[in-house]
C-alpha cells in the first residue's frame, strides 16, 4: 500500500466519502471537475499540517461535514456534526479513513458521529477496521484509473447532487 | 440565493469599504451585495478602485467591459479558480487530433444552423438548410466548415428579411461599423451575449482559449465563440426580431455616426432590460425534466462539452424546443 502525503488527506478522506454516495460523482471529482459548492473546502492536510489543534477545540469544516478535533485525555475525538444518516455509511467511512490515517501520524484517535436532530451518536473506532479502510483506498484509487467516468445510474440522491445537470444533461 | 448579473449603465465609481462594495454615481452611493452577484456588466464610464478588483477577483466575480458605442471591449477574468488538468488535455487533444476538431465544428454549425431554421419557422418565413448540411458532412477542412457555416448564414438573414418591416431589413449583415439598424441591434446583442458565455465558461473547468470552430488564436476567449454559434440565433436573433415586430424598438432608437448606425442610449436601456429578463426566463429541460433559465443553458452546453471531451457522451448541440 502506498503512502499517502498529509496533502492529500483532504482529497483522499473526500474521494472515500465519495466512493459511498455515487462513483461517478467521484471520478469527475478526482479530475478536477467539482462543482461549486465544492470549491470552497478547507483542506483538512493542510490544518493537520499545522499540527495546532492538539490541546484545544478546532473546528475544520469539510463541505456538509464539519469537524471538532477535541482532546480528552490522551485521546484526541475527532467529532463531526452530520444532518441525518442518509450518507452513514460515507460518513462512517470517512470517519475512518482520517482515524486511520491520524493513527499513521502516531496520533490516536476516535471519532464520533453526532446527529444532533435525531439525538443520537455513534462512537467509531479503527480497531480492526484497518482492512476496510485499505479496501476502500484501493476501491476509490481502482475508479480513479478509469479512462471515463462510470455511467451515471439515477437514484434518489441524484436529486440533490451537485452534479445532476452534469450527469443528466 | 441565485446569484444575478449586474448591469451598470450610468457612469460612476465602483469602489470597495470594509466588506461591501459600493457604486456611487450622479444620484448617490449603493451597497451591493456582493454574495448576490454573479458576473458585471460594465456600459458607462466607470471608475474601478484597485481594491474593489481585489474584492471581486477574490469572489470570483467576471467583469465585462463596453465601449462608448456598446460593443465588447473586454473581460476582467479573475485568477481561474476551477482548474482540471484532466480536462486541458481532453481539450487539446481535440483540437490537436483533426478529425475530432473537425467532429466538433461541425456539431457546432450544424445546432447553429437547426436553431436558425426554428427561428424561421417562428418568425414567419420558410426554409430549411438540409442541402448545405449535406454538404457540411463532407466537408474534410475547417475553413470549408466555415464557408458552409456563412452560406447557412448569409441565407438565413435573407429569409428573415422577408418578415422584417421595412426598415428595419438586415440586407447585408454588416458589421463593425454596422450600416443599419438591424445590424446595429443585433450586433449589439450579440456583443452582450458573448461575455455572458464567458462568464460560464468561467464557473466550469474548460480552458476558455481553446476552441474547434474558431481558431484559438482568433481571439483570447474563443471557446465563447464557438458556442455563440449556437446562442446567437436563440438568444440574440430572437430578441432582435421580437423588439423591432412589436414596435418596442423603433427607428428613434438609433443615431447615425461616423461609425455607422448604432443604438442611442435608450435604446441600448430597452435592449439591454429586455435581455437580461430573456436570460432569466425558464424552460422546462427535456431531459434534465427541470426548469432551466436560459443562461443555465448555456452551463449545460458547457457540461455536454465536457462530456464529450472525457468520453462519457457525444456533444449533441442544443437545439432549441421552445
Ligand atoms: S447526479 Fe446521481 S449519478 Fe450523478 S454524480 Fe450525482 S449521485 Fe452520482
Amino acid at each position: 500500500m502506498r503512502e499517502y502525503l498529509l496533502t492529500e488527506l483532504f482529497v483522499t478522506g473526500t474521494e472515500i466519502n465519495y466512493l459511498f454516495i455515487c462513483k461517478t460523482k467521484l471520478w469527475y471529482f478526482s479530475k478536477g471537475i467539482t462543482m461549486e459548492q465544492e470549491s470552497e473546502w478547507v483542506d483538512l492536510g493542510k490544518f493537520l499540517h499545522e499540527k495546532s489543534y492538539f490541546g484545544e477545540e478546532k473546528e475544520v469544516k469539510i463541505g456538509p461535514i464539519s469537524i471538532d478535533f477535541i482532546k480528552k485525555d490522551d485521546i484526541i475525538e475527532v467529532h463531526e456534526v452530520k444532518k441525518g444518516k442518509s450518507m452513514e455509511k460515507a460518513h462512517e467511512m470517512q470517519a475512518l479513513y482520517y482515524l486511520y490515517y491520524l493513527k499513521k501520524l502516531g496520533i490516536n484517535a476516535k471519532a464520533i458521529l453526532n446527529y444532533p436532530k435525531l439525538r443520537e451518536t455513534k462512537e467509531i473506532t479503527l480497531e480492526g477496521r484497518e482492512k476496510e479502510v485499505e479496501d476502500s483506498i484501493r476501491e476509490v484509487e481502482r475508479i480513479k484509473s478509469f479512462p471515463i467516468p462510470p455511467k451515471p445510474v439515477k437514484t434518489k440522491k441524484c436529486k440533490t447532487c451537485a452534479y445532476y445537470e452534469l450527469c443528466w444533461v | 440565493m441565485r446569484k444575478k448579473s449586474l448591469t451598470l449603465f450610468s457612469d460612476g465609481t465602483l469602489y470597495r469599504k470594509e466588506n461591501t462594495l459600493y457604486f456611487e454615481n450622479a444620484q448617490g452611493k449603493k451597497p451591493l451585495a456582493i454574495e448576490g452577484i454573479y458576473d458585471i456588466y460594465i456600459y458607462g464610464k466607470v471608475t474601478i478602485t484597485s481594491q474593489a478588483l481585489h474584492f471581486l477577483a477574490q469572489k470570483g466575480i467576471a467583469v465585462h467591459f463596453f465601449n462608448h458605442y456598446g460593443y465588447y471591449d473586454g473581460s476582467f477574468y479573475p485568477r481561474e479558480s476551477l482548474h482540471s488538468g484532466d480536462l486541458v488535455i481532453k481539450q487539446a487533444e481535440h483540437y490537436l487530433d483533426r478529425e475530432k476538431r473537425l467532429r466538433l465544428a461541425k456539431l457546432f454549425v450544424r445546432g447553429a444552423s437547426k436553431n436558425m431554421e426554428r427561428n424561421l419557422k417562428r418568425f414567419g418565413a420558410e426554409g430549411n438548410f438540409s442541402e448545405l448540411l449535406e454538404e457540411l458532412e463532407d466537408t474534410r477542412k475547417i475553413t470549408d466548415v466555415m464557408n458552409v457555416e456563412a452560406r447557412i448564414r448569409q441565407e438565413y438573414y435573407a429569409l428573415w428579411d422577408e418578415t422584417l418591416p421595412d426598415g428595419f431589413k438586415i440586407v447585408k449583415r454588416t458589421r463593425r461599423p454596422p450600416q443599419n439598424e438591424m445590424n446595429a441591434l443585433i450586433s449589439f446583442l450579440n456583443s452582450r451575449l458573448y461575455p455572458a458565455i464567458i462568464s460560464e465558461l468561467y464557473n466550469t473547468q474548460l480552458t476558455p482559449t481553446i476552441s474547434y470552430l474558431h481558431e484559438p488564436s482568433e481571439r483570447r476567449f474563443s471557446l465563447a465563440l464557438d458556442l455563440s454559434e449556437i446562442f446567437k440565433p436563440i438568444i440574440a436573433d430572437r430578441i432582435a426580431n421580437r423588439l423591432v415586430k412589436q414596435g418596442v424598438i423603433k427607428k428613434e432608437h438609433f443615431r447615425e455616426d461616423l461609425n455607422g448606425v448604432l443604438l442611442n442610449d435608450e435604446g441600448k436601456k430597452i435592449v439591454l432590460k429586455a435581455f437580461n429578463e430573456e436570460m432569466r426566463k425558464s424552460v422546462k429541460h427535456p431531459k434534465l425534466k427541470r426548469n432551466v433559465t436560459k443562461q443555465r443553458l448555456i452551463r449545460l452546453e458547457a457540461y455536454k462539452l465536457i462530456k464529450h471531451l472525457v468520453g462519457t457522451q457525444e456533444y449533441e448541440p442544443l437545439v432549441a424546443w421552445f
